[in-house]
């Protein structure tokens, strides 16, 4: 969570204006969480059913964590929700390496609505940590950085360029 | 001591007492086997009197091999010492509910000739997201200790526990015999690691891969399989999100006579699907796959898939169905009078496509399914299905405020027409507690009720009173009870009733529910066998979690999330209860909340607290 809010700057998102509702939405719901109070929930409830009503629909929509309790794996595997992967044209796969490691890993680049999420997720697939993103310094913090290889065959820093 | 007698009558002339040292001697203090001959008598009498342990531990042995049910050998380990040993040496599987509730080397010590694990990591809420990446339950540890220990080791299930490659080829390369990988919500390895498993695990049988997450690493592991003859029972790769080699496929079924489970991916085509059923029609259990086609065009005619089921006489078990194609679905009419289990849980199967199948399913005792059959779908089954044991019904759109076609009146329809229910698991967005009550009076047997109401804190809708009558009527009624989980509106009333009548429950699940710590205290008190408990999002502080002390170490764990516990009752609990570890799970940048307890996990131990904790884990 705190990383998005850190990289909000540099966020590039495909998402329509006014679908930002989403973060914000899990934010202040997980400290309603923290004090646990019932009329917090109930507010929130209102909240997000009327919010529901006019957001666009990104895949994953969980309004709680891990609310209604459905498996990740049952969630994304529903028919219809493959079907809409599949009409937004098939994923861009891309290999994924990293130094010492010994496989390689491959991950659908149109999972990801940006490069925080795209770090995020290599960030537990390969179990390490990749620092801060500064623009003009890349990323301290890590012994790790993230790089990726571009159709001109040059090394390019993930970050850099527009996620589009 | 009784029970020995029928054993013992084979080479006894059974009219001496089953401990009588003297006979047992004459019988055979040498051989091992339970029919010993008569005509065997030792050298001396003197040998009963100068190792009457050993005659005791021979006799044991035989005795106790018989036994299969941990709970009955649990027992028996606890008579005497020699019990003890001797069940030791005689236990072939071992279940162990938490990974680490006991150090791998103790499981080593302790019993010498394990053939079959089965072990349990992660507790169930991690899979809804509520715990980071990377809390631990590896594989590692076992898998390295057993190498040495056991080598003639033939069956590993696995349960929310982080397996990699590396452990999967350990395990292939220490255990020559092995028999059953079975992984069940397992991660942390891809297709290299079951390629090893596939090409070095040379007797395998059983390779099922149940909703883990596999990584794709290109591998072509159908392929790894040996070229000879196989002794592969059951294939189940349905998790597996990578595409697969078909041909390869073809040919190892082709080469397993003694196939009858399989379970494909999404990667296996319609066309596919046919091509094998027609090379295995001895199949009892089939996961179809996609059911659709793939994108190559239709240029042949079509293959009679009905022709295709209609050939597979034995099969039982129906799954699969994971980018249907609904036009097709009639093909499976002919497999469906001797269905016994089908899962449509992946399927958008509108009630108008339903029917028609579910009429001639008079079998059915098990039946996973969307909320897409709606309600109108689940009267079909209530009157076609009088033998259902298990009903699962999972909601399509899983958000707190969707649409909902399943209410009261399926679960009221399915009440009345499947009195032998025994497992219900029900998500839905309307329910009401007279619905509820109704099922709790006409079905006795049920031991599993489970009732999601997605929307948090919602009430009976009809009379908008909370669901506490409903749950109580089933926690009174259902007196087979062993597992529930509540939701909506509930107060602390309903717990009070959980705690009266509940007196056989052993896992329970709240969330969003009860008013205050009575509410937890009544189950902690009054539910003698709780083992499991997994509480999220409700009131209950430490007042509540102090009551249960004298339950904790009976108990394999306790989670609380989002409840209002503080870190330092959880400390004194650590404290007073040694043999406890207590996890407490949460952000490290929680400065202004430093005593509020995000997560509590806790759990007995006989080895103490893990060494393998990450970062955000405290334990107290």
């Amino acid at each position: 969570m705190d990383e998005f809010v850190n990289l909000k700057a540099t966020e590039l998102r495909l998402g329509l204006p006014g679908t930002d509702n989403v973060c914000e939405e899990t934010e202040r719901v997980s400290c309603c969480n923290k004090r646990a109070l019932p009329d917090c929930d109930t507010e929130n409830e209102n909240e997000s059913s009327s919010k529901k009503k006019t957001e666009t629909s990104p895949p994953r929509k969980a309004q709680i964590v891990g609310w209604p309790p459905v498996r990740s794996y049952r969630k994304n595997n529903i028919q219809t929700k493959k079907n809409e992967c599949d009409h937004e044209g098939q994923g861009i796969y891309v290999k994924v390496s990293m130094d010492g490691a010994p496989y390689l890993r491959k991950i659908d680049l149109s999972c990801y609505k940006g490069y925080s999420e795209l770090l995020k997720a290599l960030e537990v697939m390969f179990k390490f940590s990749v620092g801060e993103y500064f623009e003009s310094e890349g990323y301290k913090g890590s012994e790790f950085v993230p790089t990726y290889e571009d159709k001109d065959g040059d090394w390019m820093l993930i970050g850099d360029v527009p996620w589009e | 001591m009784p029970q020995d007698r029928p054993q013992m009558s084979e080479d006894d002339d059974g009219q001496s007492p089953p401990l009588d040292l003297r006979s047992a001697a004459i019988a055979d203090p040498c051989s091992s086997s339970p029919n010993k001959s008569r005509n065997c008598i030792p050298s001396g009498a003197m040998t009963s009197q100068a190792f009457p342990d050993h005659v005791l531990e021979n006799v044991l042995e035989n005795v106790l091999q018989f036994l299969d049910s941990r709970s009955d050998r649990n027992a028996a380990s606890l008579v005497c010492k020699s019990w003890w040993r001797v069940e030791s040496l005689t236990r072939s599987e071992v279940f162990i509910g938490n990974c680490y509730a006991l150090s791998p080397a103790r499981l080593t010590q302790r019993f010498k000739r394990i053939r079959s694990l089965l072990l349990k990591g992660k507790p169930r809420f991690a899979d809804f997201n509520l715990m980071p990446p990377d809390w631990g339950a590896n594989f590692a540890p076992w898998v390295s200790t057993m190498a040495k220990a056991y080598p003639w080791l033939e069956k590993v299930d696995l349960k929310r526990m982080f397996v990699t490659d590396d452990d999967l080829a350990l395990l292939a390369d220490s255990f020559p015999g092995f028999k059953e990988l079975i992984l069940v919500c397992c991660e942390g390895f891809g297709t290299s690691g079951i390629a090893i498993v596939a090409n070095k695990c040379r007797k395998l049988k059983v390779l099922d891969l149940i909703e883990s997450e596999v990584s794709d690493d290109e591998v072509d592991w159908i392929s790894c399989f040996p070229e000879d003859v196989t002794n592969l029972e059951s294939l189940a790769f349905d998790c597996v999100e990578a595409p697969i080699n078909f041909k390869a496929l073809e040919s190892l079924v082709g080469r397993s006579p003694f196939l009858k489970k399989l379970r494909l991916n999404r990667f296996v085509s319609l066309e596919e699907l046919h091509r094998l059923l027609l090379g295995a029609p001895q199949l009892t259990s089939l996961g179809t796959g996609s059911f659709s086609h793939d994108n190559a065009p239709q240029s042949e005619q079509e293959p009679d898939y009905a022709a295709a089921f209609r050939a597979c006489k034995s099969v039982v078990c129906l799954s699969g169905f994971r980018e249907l194609m609904p036009e097709y679905l009639p093909a499976i009419f002919p497999v469906c009078a001797n269905l016994t289990s089908l899962n449509f849980s992946y399927a958008n199967v509108s009630p108008d496509m339903f029917k028609p199948i579910i009429h001639n399913c008079h079998k059915l005792q098990v039946f996973w399914a969307l909320d897409s059959i709606c309600d109108e779908g689940l009267l079909a089954v209530a009157a076609t299905c009088k033998e259902l044991r298990e009903l699962r019904i999972f909601p399509f759109d899983p958000r707190e405020d969707s649409e909902g076609p399943v209410s009261e009146v399926g679960l009221l329809a399915i009440s009345e027409g499947c009195r032998n229910l025994e497992s219900i698991l029900y998500f839905c967005q309307r329910m009401t507690n007279a619905a509820v009550i109704t099922m709790s009076e006409n079905c006795p047997e049920l031991t599993v009720f489970r009732l999601c109401i997605m929307g948090r804190h919602r009430p009976d809708h009809v009379t908008g009173k909370p669901m506490d009558e409903g749950f109580g009527a089933i926690v009174k009624n259902c007196k087979k009870l062993t597992r529930l989980a509540v939701s909506g509106l509930l107060t602390d009333q309903a717990f009070r009733y959980m705690g009266e009548y509940g007196k056989l429950i052993r896992t329970l699940s709240v969330a969003f529910a009860g008013d205050s710590d009575m509410a937890l205290r009544h189950v902690l008190e009054g539910c003698p066998r709780l083992q499991k408990l997994e509480i999220r999002d409700s009131p209950f502080g430490d007042v509540a979690l102090r009551s249960g002390m004298h339950r904790y170490y009976n108990m394999r764990f306790v989670w609380m999330s989002a409840c209002r516990l503080s870190k330092g009752c959880c400390r004194d609990i650590a404290r007073a209860m040694p043999n406890l570890v207590v996890e407490v799970i949460g952000s490290d940048d929680d400065e202004d909340n430093r005593d509020y307890v995000e997560t509590l996990y806790m759990y007995r131990s006989l080895d103490g607290p893990r060494k393998d904790a990450p970062k955000f884990v405290t334990i107290l």
